[in-house]
This record gives structure tokens, C-alpha cells and sequence, in this order.
């Protein structure tokens, strides 16, 4: 296989790198640590980076992309034109099992009536069985309770010995590097009043480890969220939309935040003209309708792609640059929060006495922002960051409703969403696509508010002086 | 003494959780009587607020009464409901905090909040609780309380917030006042208009006063009796005229000796080594043992109980416990004497060039207003400031918050660009230099700020902290060589060269104001702004801090430039003073010139208004009128005539020229015979 590296993924890969590298370096600093710690003492906080752990490694195992060698005896090696990810070939099984059309979640039977020709001739209207769902079953009515139920506790069997394997693996490692036995490692995890909260990690993990398992072994025969209109199971499409949104709300920010970072620092700190260009700036920005401004540039591009089609040399990669453009622009229009929220700080720490005392210590510009301002702002990125990393998600949701988000072809929940509209009107309902991307959604936004919520109290100075 | 008011016995409070307790108030004592003012002395973090808080039973959360009782007018306030002990808290006692700025409701009218606490205490119908909260106004000594009363807290000054304050405590007639640190921060003219209303007020309505304060001047000009307080605990209490004629513990006589005065300025001050016990600790023996002189075996082994000496004075120590009284040596050493003289001496060599000279200097702040941002006025921060600064000598620039001492501070090292005037560094003039010309000068001239803990970038070592400078301005650029010149200059300030691998928040307010000496002292600079260096520190600390300076001063050669509102620090360390009023030195001179006869009517009231410890030194305060006026509209003629006992017509003129009156002395004044 070959590897195909798309503008999002590189992007990704810089933004694992920037983390790693943070990680490292606060590691080694006290005053960066510390409020890392509180968030990871608190029960909440380690709860949530659990279940947002999960959302991020599959967005990463579907940042993963590459081409597969297709068998052909003799001759040069070809490529197949899919751009198929490492998740792609994990799920490979739920991609592959296409029906025909809808079928409700757990069904043996479509959701529509077709025409079945019947074993002695002649056509009735019925519902057919499903190419893939419960198609292992002889006796569906009978059946299929009872090995729905078998599934689960396999699953559920597989999920504990799957956690009971990662306990046991981060146990040895502890252990060993404090030198002590797992039993006393163990026990220390299981008092009350431990530092970290072992016993919530480990059980939010066990909880996800359990589900996953679950999920996985029913999956295996059935479309345990259904399947949309063309047939393809809902499950398979929510997952893939992780990647999308996890994207949008985190590489949004990593476009603004140089903007953001820079000017707003500049306005506070040099004041004067520099800070009215910098003002007038981000407020005739901020006084154009964002919803306008997105709708306008993405079908900007629209129309650039269908006039340079042969630009692309596939259509995963076409939907990727729309997607990095969005990200951009989302990014244009919503860095000017944070710019005048670092605009103020600035301002105020300026003034302060040890940005005084470098100055009158001949220290250059450059040396004070870096040395004495941008550390005493970094709490109030990483607040602003957390806390809009959920709205981003939302934010893509509509756009994508109102169909100047992603590429149609791509997977996201928005998009779910936007075809859940013609489905919420058919009778009978289908209401499982719209049902798979809210509980998606929901989980990762209120995950990640509650997190936010951690953050926010473990960094701001105010809140934690008067504990 | 008849039956007290209020009586305090075995009072034990507790704060934090119940993993780290820290018993901020333990096992104290006290009795106060009706009428008398009773003042709670002792440095910061000794629990005389949380004792305040305790009685009020207003306890931050985390905060609990664990023993002991509370008997106020005869009943126990620690066995009262919630709904009962609201009616005594503003009744029975009411209490004033030290920040009126943030005690008052912004959105409110001070009417509006008078007359809330008028309607809590007193059942009265709606139209005369107007008339009443104008009395309470007029019985504060505010001026047209008609009008007053529609005015917002934002339109008043400082001093008539305090006033204010005071006016709702009063409201319900209470028969006791508490009050925390209620002039610490105002000046001194103002604090001696609210310390005289508040004795006026005691002797009007015969109610008595806990008055809790730091200041041992306050306490020694309105205190009848006092209780020392040390960690937590009551370690003396006395009459007042008794206490300052001869502390009975050695904490108290060491507070006193630390007090910087004019008769100390040939010796060092008395410090107190290390620093007060954190509270959350089981003590054995005297908590004062370990930074005692006078420390003896027991002390470390017993607890010290009360000794009753005469008149009702009482001490816990075990100098005490034999019958003979313990005789104090003085300990003021005279080890920098000779030191001193030498800096006489150099001072005479280099007496005549100036090392610094600030002509007419101007800071002004343009006010914008509008679309357009046009500048509709100026904020004449310091207007025409002129001053001499001689090599290895102190000038004190002394004045009250708002004269534009620390803008001037800030204006001669170009922090601020100057509007006009010139400031010239051994003739060479700095204002107009750019950012890249100045860093040649940058070397020579640096700072001290006042408040030690906003001066330090909390996210830096302390080692980093310190070799900045030698790093920015590339006299040390090895890292090595500037870990060994931090770790000399840490140690050149008093501290363990260790801390250069700390956060500044693990030390305590003294250790980080050393840092910052250490700091400004990297560069090797000739000449030092020091801006209030030492005013956030309690006294001990001060001493600690003031001693250093002038150690360094006379090792290093070093001149002061020293920016203060105390003006017994001025006494103790300057050798020239300059006074400040709205932007302009009104009179300037030699420290025993301008201490010992002021000429100025400004710098009379200021210096008169300044509270004294010792009884005979005390003079008549020449009490000021209204406030400081704004310095955007700065009064026609002299700046000070509307609130100058000696006006004439002539002051509203013209701004009365330099007079000289000998030498080095002069004052700018019509009224100077």
C-alpha cells in the first residue's frame, strides 16, 4: 500500500507533534504542571479526558490514510483509487456490509416493502431479509433475541478481560517504577483520598472498554444503528464522523491562535497606533454576519473545484481541502474573542511591576512579550481554546444543515443531520441516523464542556485563590 | 472597672479543613469596657481579624468557633441563633473594614445604603429615615449631607467612604465598634480626620471601640488599653501611656525598637529574625522562642502562662516568673556608625555635581474622549517637578497618594515618556531618548516597587528573576557566569544562594522585596528608585528591609531616590527631602531642615498629622480640609490654597515661586514668615 498524506492529516500530525512537545516541556516546569495536576485530581476532569481520549484516538486511527495494492498477477504494482484510512480497515467488515436501503436498528428486514418473487412464481410486496443483518440467523423471530443477548455477554465478557488485561498492564508498570508489588500499588489505587482518582479512570475506562466490546461483537452481525438510505450502516458513518468534527474544533484554533495570539498581545502592549489598527480591525470583522461570510467563501471554492476538477486526484481529497478551508474560515471569524481577551490582559499586565522592572532593565520588546507576558496569558488561551472546542463542533453541525459545511460526501454529523430532515418526514419515521449523530454529538460536547469546566477552574488564579 | 461590655474568654478558631487545620485565634482573652477604645495590635497573619470575624460570628467558609465564649452586654453570642446574632451585628456591634472602596455598593447611592442598614436597626417610617440618614451624614462631619446623599460611592473620596462606612455602622446605634485597620488605606491627613471622628464619636455616644490595627502610632494617639497579639494568641495587654513607656515582652519591645525614627538614623534598627510561625502547627512552649533574644530552656519546653503585673497589665512570658523584672538591653548596635560617616565623607567630595537633576518635568496624561478620541484635557500627573539627587545620598520624595510621586519615579527612568522638562543624568539629558538609546542608562538607574508580590513574574525562578538584567543588557551572557553572580548577589541581599532555583510565591512579602533589591542591584546601578519599598511589609520586616538599604548603601555608594508617604522612614533614612502636592515639590531641603521646621503650611499639616509613638513628640494636628483636588483641574494659583488655613487672595493668583530660606532649604509659599 502506499500512504496518502491529505492537508488535515499533516495538520493533525502538527497539532499531536505542538502537544507532545508541550507535554514534555511542562513536564520540567512547575507553574505549567501544577494546573495540569489539579485537573487530572479532579474526578471530572479525569473522566472526561478518558472519554475524550477515546473520541481522539479514533480520530487519529482515521488520520491514518493510504492507498491498497490491488492483487494482480505480474506486472507494476496498482493502486486502488479508495483512500481508505487505518480505522477504514479495522471496520472493514461494517463498511463492506452494504443493504439495499433503511432498516431500523437490530432488524433482520428492511424498512421498506419490496418486491419478492415468490418460490412458486409471481411477485408479492413484502419485507425482504437483510444481505447482512441477522443474516446468520434461520429463525429470525425466534431467534434473534436470544443471540442478540449471548452477544452482549460475550461482549461485555471480552470488554472486562480487555480492562482487566489494561489494569493489570498499567499496574506492572507503576509497580515497577516505584519499586513496590501490584498488591500495594493496587490498594494505594483503591483507598479513598488518593491523589489521582484511579478508582474513576479505571472504571470510565472499564465502562468504555466494555461498551466498545459490546458494540463490536453485535456488530459484527448487525447494523446496530441501522442503515441510512443507500443502505450503509449508520454505526460505520457516526464513527467516521468523529474525525470531522474532533477536526473542526481543534484545527479552527490552531489557525486563529497565531492571529489571536499575536495581534492581541501587540494591541496591549504597544498601544497607541498599533492597538486602534488592531481595535478597528477585529471589530469591522467582527460586525460582518460570520454565517455570511462562511456561506460566501465556501461557495467560492465550490465553484474553484468544479472549474478545476482535474486538480484532484480523488474525491477524499477534494472534500479534505473543503474541509481545511472551512476550518479556516471558521477560524477567521472567530479570533477576535480571544484577541480582545488578550488585548485586555495585556493591557493590565503591562502596567504590572515586573514588566516595569524588565524594562527598566533595558530588556528588549520581543524578550518581554515572550518572557513576561505571553506566559501570563497562556491560561487564558488554553480556557478559550477548551471552551470553544465544543461550540465548534455544534458550529459545524449547522453549517452543514444548511449545506455550507463539509463536503456532502464526507462523513459528519452535520451532514447526518441535514438528510435526517427528509427522513423525520417519511412515515414511517426513520429516526435512527438523527438519533446515532445527536448521542455522538452529545457525549463528545458535553464531555467536553464538563472538561472545559475543570480547565477553566484549574487555570484561573481568581478561582483557585480563594480554595 | 465595672462589669465589661464585652468579654472574651478561651476563644479558639479554626481554619481550613479538617486534614490542615490552622487555629488562627487560640485560647484568647480579652475584656473590653463601655466607653473605652481597646486596640488589637500585632502584625499580619496574627489573627486579629479572624478575631474580629470570630465576634461578629462572620467566619469565612471553613471557618469554626471551636471553644471558649463570646459575652457581649451579658449575653453569649456563640449560643444565639442566627436571627438573634443579626440583630446584635449592626445593634450591638457594628464594624467598619479597612477597604472602603470595595465595602460600598457601586450601583447604589450612599443614601440608598445608609438608609438600608437605618431600616434594619430602627423601625421608623419611610419619610423620616431620610432625615435620619442625613443626620447620620452630618454626625460624620460630611459637608452638605443634603446633597450627599444622592451621590454614588464613585463620586466620593476615599476618606468620605471611610466616613460613610462609619455612618452605616452607626445606624444602629451600636455599643460597640469594631473596627479593622479602618485607616490603613488613607493618607495620613485623612487618617487623622477619621482617627479624630472616631474618638469624637466614642465621646459623643459613649460607645466603646475595638480598634485592630498594625500602626503602633495609631494606637498609641487613640488607644485607651491595648492587647499585643503573636500567633494566634494575646502575649500582653496594657494601658496604652504604660505600654509605650516600656514594653513587658520581648516581642513588643522588639516591635517598638523597629519602628524607624530621626533618633535611630546613626544606628541600625532592631529586627526580629525569621518570620511569624505558620498557624497550622501543635506548639510547644512560647511561640515567640525560636526569634526571641532573650530566649531561655523553658521557653522551648512550657507553655508561659499570664503574669499580672500592676494596674491590670498582663504578659505572657517567662521572663516574668521571677519577681525581678527583667532588664532589656537596649539593642541598637553601632557597628555602621563609622560607616555612616563615610558616607558624609563622600557626599562632601561629591556634594556639588549632582548626580541627578530633574528640571521642570512634566508628566501629563491626555484625557480622550469621543469617536474621534480627541484629547479634551490632561491629567497633570507631576507639573514642573525640580530636583537634586547628589552621589551616595537619600532624597525622600514624600507625599499622599495622588501627588504623582510614583509618576515622577517612573518619568526619571523613563518607564513613562515625560511631557516636558528634562532629567539629567550626570548632564547627559535622558528625556526623548528611544528605547535603544536608553538601555545604555539602564544600567545606572533602576527600581524597587512597593508591592513585592506583583514585581516578580510568578512563572519564572527566582535565579531567572535576578539575572535578567545581566542577561538583557549582556554583562554576564553565560548562563554559568550568571548562576555564580545571582548566587553572590542573593547573598549579598541576605538570602540562601539556593532560592535562585525557587518560585518567588514560596517566599514570604521581606524575601521577595530582597529579591527585588537583588534584582535592581544585578546592573550595578549608581542610582536606585525606591517606590514605597517597604509600605506592603509589617514593621519588623520594614526594619529588616531598611537596614539593608542602608547597608548597601554606604557598601556600594549607591543613591536613593526614595519614594515614601512615611515620613518616619524619611527620618530615619534620607538625608534630603522634597515634598510633593499635586505634581509640584512644595518644599525641599535637608532632612532636619524640613523635618524639624517645616515651612510650608502643606508639609506642617502633613508632618502634624503623622501619628507618634512617643508621648512628648506629639504636636497639634493641624487638621486639612476636603481632599486632594483632581490633578486634571488643578486649582487657578496655588495648588493648595483652598485647602490652606493661611490663604489670601493672593494664592489664587499665581503659583507662588521658589523662596529660598537658607542653603539647601526652600519652599514655594507666600505665607512662609
Amino acid at each position: 500500500m502506499t500512504p496518502v498524506l491529505l492537508w488535515t492529516d499533516a495538520l493533525i500530525y502538527l497539532l499531536l507533534v505542538i502537544a507532545i512537545a508541550f507535554g514534555l516541556y511542562a513536564a520540567r516546569h512547575e507553574h505549567l504542571r501544577a494546573p495540569w495536576r489539579r485537573v487530572l485530581r479532579s474526578r471530572i476532569g479525569m473522566a472526561t479526558l478518558i472519554v475524550l481520549a477515546g473520541y481522539a484516538s479514533i480520530a487519529v486511527l482515521d488520520s491514518v490514510h493510504f492507498r491498497l495494492k490491488v492483487d494482480r498477477p505480474g506486472g507494476e504494482p496498482v493502486y486502488a483509487p479508495e483512500v481508505l484510512s487505518l480505522f477504514d480497515l479495522a471496520l472493514s467488515g461494517l463498511r463492506e456490509r452494504q443493504e439495499v436501503t433503511y432498516s431500523a436498528p437490530f432488524a433482520t428486514h428492511l424498512y421498506v416493502k419490496e418486491a419478492v418473487d415468490l418460490p412458486g412464481g409471481g411477485v408479492t410486496r413484502a419485507y425482504p431479509r437483510l444481505i447482512h443483518g441477522g443474516a446468520h440467523l434461520a429463525d429470525p423471530a425466534a431467534d434473534r433475541v436470544g443471540d442478540i443477548l449471548t452477544r452482549v455477554l460475550v461482549g461485555m465478557l471480552k470488554g472486562l478481560l480487555l480492562w482487566m488485561a489494561v489494569v493489570g498492564a498499567l499496574l506492572w508498570l507503576s509497580g515497577r517504577r516505584r519499586a513496590e508489588s501490584w498488591r500495594v500499588t493496587w490498594a494505594g489505587w483503591r483507598s479513598p483520598g488518593t491523589e489521582i482518582p484511579w478508582t474513576t479512570a479505571l472504571a470510565v475506562l472499564g465502562g468504555l472498554l466494555v461498551l466498545g466490546c459490546v458494540a463490536g461483537e453485535l456488530a459484527a452481525e448487525y447494523h446496530i444503528l441501522g442503515t441510512d438510505k443507500v443502505g450503509e450502516d449508520v454505526f460505520y458513518q457516526t464513527l467516521k464522523s468523529v474525525r470531522t468534527g474532533l477536526l473542526i474544533g481543534t484545527l479552527t484554533t490552531l489557525v486563529m491562535l497565531p492571529a489571536a495570539i499575536l495581534l492581541g498581545i501587540a494591541a496591549g502592549y504597544f498601544r497607541g497606533w498599533v492597538d486602534d489598527l488592531i481595535q478597528y480591525l477585529y471589530t469591522t470583522l467582527n460586525s460582518i454576519p460570520g454565517v455570511l461570510l462562511i456561506a460566501a467563501a465556501i461557495l467560492m471554492l465550490q465553484v474553484y473545484m468544479s472549474n478545476h476538477a482535474e486538480s484532484f486526484s480523488s474525491l477524499v481529497e477534494r472534500a479534505d481541502l473543503r474541509l481545511l478551508f472551512l476550518c479556516v474560515i471558521l477560524g477567521v471569524t472567530s479570533w477576535t474573542g480571544l484577541c480582545r481577551l488578550l488585548r485586555g490582559e495585556s493591557l493590565k499586565l503591562r502596567e504590572a511591576d515586573y514588566v516595569q522592572a524588565s524594562l527598566a532593565l533595558g530588556v528588549g520588546h520581543f524578550t518581554l512579550i515572550t518572557r513576561h507576558i505571553l506566559p501570563n496569558v497562556m491560561h487564558i488561551v488554553i480556557i478559550t481554546l477548551v471552551l470553544d472546542f465544543s461550540g465548534l463542533v455544534l458550529a459545524e453541525a449547522v453549517l452543514s444543515y444548511v449545506n455550507i459545511g463539509v463536503d456532502p460526501t464526507m462523513n459528519s454529523w452535520g451532514n447526518m443531520i441535514n438528510s435526517a430532515r427528509l427522513e423525520l418526514a417519511r412515515d414511517p419515521v426513520v429516526w435512527w441516523s438523527l438519533a446515532a449523530a445527536f448521542l455522538f454529538m452529545f457525549v463528545l460536547v458535553l464531555a467536553a464542556n464538563l472538561f472545559a469546566d475543570v480547565v477553566r477552574d484549574a487555570f484561573d488564579p481568581r478561582i483557585r485563590a480563594t480554595r | 472597672m465595672t462589669e465589661p461590655l464585652l468579654e472574651v474568654e478561651g476563644l479558639t478558631t479554626q481554619l481550613g479543613d479538617e486534614a490542615s487545620p490552622s487555629r488562627v485565634v487560640d485560647g484568647l482573652d480579652l475584656q473590653i469596657a463601655s466607653g473605652e477604645t481597646f486596640a488589637l495590635l500585632g502584625e499580619s497573619g496574627c489573627g486579629k481579624s479572624m478575631t474580629a470575624l470570630s465576634l461578629m460570628r462572620l467566619l469565612p467558609p471553613g471557618g469554626r468557633i471551636l471553644s471558649g465564649g463570646v459575652r457581649f452586654a451579658g449575653t453569649d453570642l456563640l449560643r444565639l441563633t442566627e436571627a438573634e446574632m443579626r440583630r446584635v451585628r449592626g445593634g450591638g456591634m457594628a464594624m467598619i473594614f479597612q477597604e472602603p472602596q470595595t465595602s460600598l455598593n457601586p450601583v447604589l447611592t450612599v443614601g440608598a445604603q445608609i438608609a438600608e442598614a437605618v431600616r434594619v436597626h430602627e423601625g421608623i417610617s419611610q419619610a423620616r429615615i431620610r432625615e435620619r440618614v442625613v443626620d447620620l451624614l452630618r454626625s460624620v462631619g460630611i459637608s452638605e449631607p443634603e446633597r450627599r446623599v444622592e451621590a454614588y460611592p464613585h463620586q466620593l473620596s476615599g476618606g468620605m467612604k471611610q466616613r460613610v462606612m462609619i455612618a452605616m455602622a452607626l445606624a444602629g446605634d451600636p455599643r460597640l465598634l469594631i473596627a479593622d485597620e479602618p485607616t490603613t488605606a488613607l493618607d495620613v491627613t485623612i487618617q487623622a480626620q477619621v482617627l479624630s471622628l472616631i474618638k469624637d464619636l466614642r465621646r459623643e455616644t459613649g460607645m466603646a471601640v475595638l480598634l485592630i490595627t498594625h500602626d503602633l502610632g495609631v494606637v498609641a494617639e487613640t488607644a485607651d488599653r491595648l492587647a499585643v497579639m503573636y500567633a494566634g494568641q494575646i502575649v500582653e495587654t496594657a494601658e496604652v501611656a504604660e505600654f509605650f513607656a516600656g514594653p513587658a515582652h520581648p516581642y513588643s519591645r522588639k516591635l517598638m525598637e523597629s519602628l524607624p525614627s530621626a533618633e535611630k538614623r546613626h544606628g541600625r534598627l532592631a529586627m526580629i529574625s525569621g518570620r511569624v510561625p505558620t498557624l497550622d502547627q501543635a506548639f510547644q512552649g512560647c511561640r515567640f522562642a525560636d526569634r526571641c533574644d532573650s530566649v531561655m530552656p523553658i521557653c522551648r519546653e512550657t507553655v508561659p502562662e499570664w503574669h499580672l503585673l500592676e494596674r491590670g497589665r498582663r504578659v505572657r512570658c517567662h521572663l516574668w516568673d521571677t519577681d525581678v523584672p527583667p532588664a532589656f538591653e537596649t539593642s541598637v548596635d553601632d557597628e555602621s556608625a563609622s560607616g555612616h560617616s563615610g558616607v558624609a565623607a563622600m557626599s562632601r567630595d561629591e556634594a556639588r555635581e549632582p548626580l541627578l537633576r530633574a528640571i521642570d518635568l512634566k508628566v501629563h496624561f491626555p484625557i480622550h474622549r469621543g469617536l474621534f478620541r480627541r484629547v479634551v484635557g490632561q491629567v497633570k500627573a507631576v507639573d514642573g517637578l525640580s530636583l537634586d539627587l547628589h552621589s551616595g545620598r537619600t532624597l525622600a520624595l514624600v507625599g499622599e497618594s495622588g501627588c504623582g510621586k510614583t509618576t515622577a519615579g517612573k518619568g526619571i527612568l523613563q518607564l513613562i515618556r515625560p511631557t516636558g522638562g528634562s532629567v539629567l543624568y550626570r548632564d547627559r539629558d535622558l528625556v526623548g531618548l528611544g528605547h535603544r538609546k536608553m538601555r545604555a542608562y539602564r544600567k545606572e538607574l533602576q527600581v524597587i516597587f512597593q508591592d513585592p508580590y506583583a514585581s516578580m513574574n510568578p512563572r519564572m525562578l527566582v535565579g531567572d528573576v535576578v539575572g535578567e538584567g545581566l542577561q538583557a543588557l549582556g554583562i554576564e551572557p553565560s548562563r554559568a557566569g550568571r548562576a555564580r553572580r545571582v548566587a553572590e548577589l542573593l547573598e549579598l541581599v541576605g538570602m540562601d544562594p539556593e532560592a535562585a532555583r525557587r518560585y518567588p510565591h514560596e517566599f514570604s512579602g521581606g524575601q521577595r522585596q530582597r529579591i527585588c533589591i537583588a534584582r535592581a542591584l544585578a546592573v550595578e546601578p549608581r542610582l536606585i528608585v525606591c517606590d514605597e519599598p517597604t509600605s506592603a511589609l509589617d514593621v519588623s520586616v520594614q526594619a529588616q528591609i531598611l537596614n539593608l538599604l542602608k547597608d548597601l548603601q554606604v557598601r556600594l555608594g549607591l543613591s536613593y531616590l526614595f519614594i515614601t508617604h512615611n515620613i518616619a522612614v524619611v527620618a530615619y533614612l534620607a538625608q534630603e527631602v522634597a515634598v510633593m502636592y499635586l505634581g509640584r515639590v512644595v518644599e525641599r531641603g535637608s532632612v532636619d531642615e524640613v523635618l524639624d521646621d517645616p515651612r510650608h503650611p502643606y508639609t506642617r499639616a502633613l508632618f502634624s498629622a503623622v501619628p507618634s509613638v512617643a508621648p512628648g513628640k506629639r504636636r497639634a494636628v493641624i487638621r486639612l480640609e476636603g481632599d486632594m483636588p483632581s490633578p486634571s483641574h488643578p486649582p487657578q494659583g496655588c495648588h493648595f490654597h483652598p485647602r490652606c488655613p493661611l490663604a489670601s487672595s493672593e494664592c489664587a493668583r499665581a503659583y507662588p515661586p521658589e523662596i529660598g530660606l537658607s542653603d539647601s532649604h526652600s519652599a514655594r509659599c507666600f505665607h512662609l514668615d
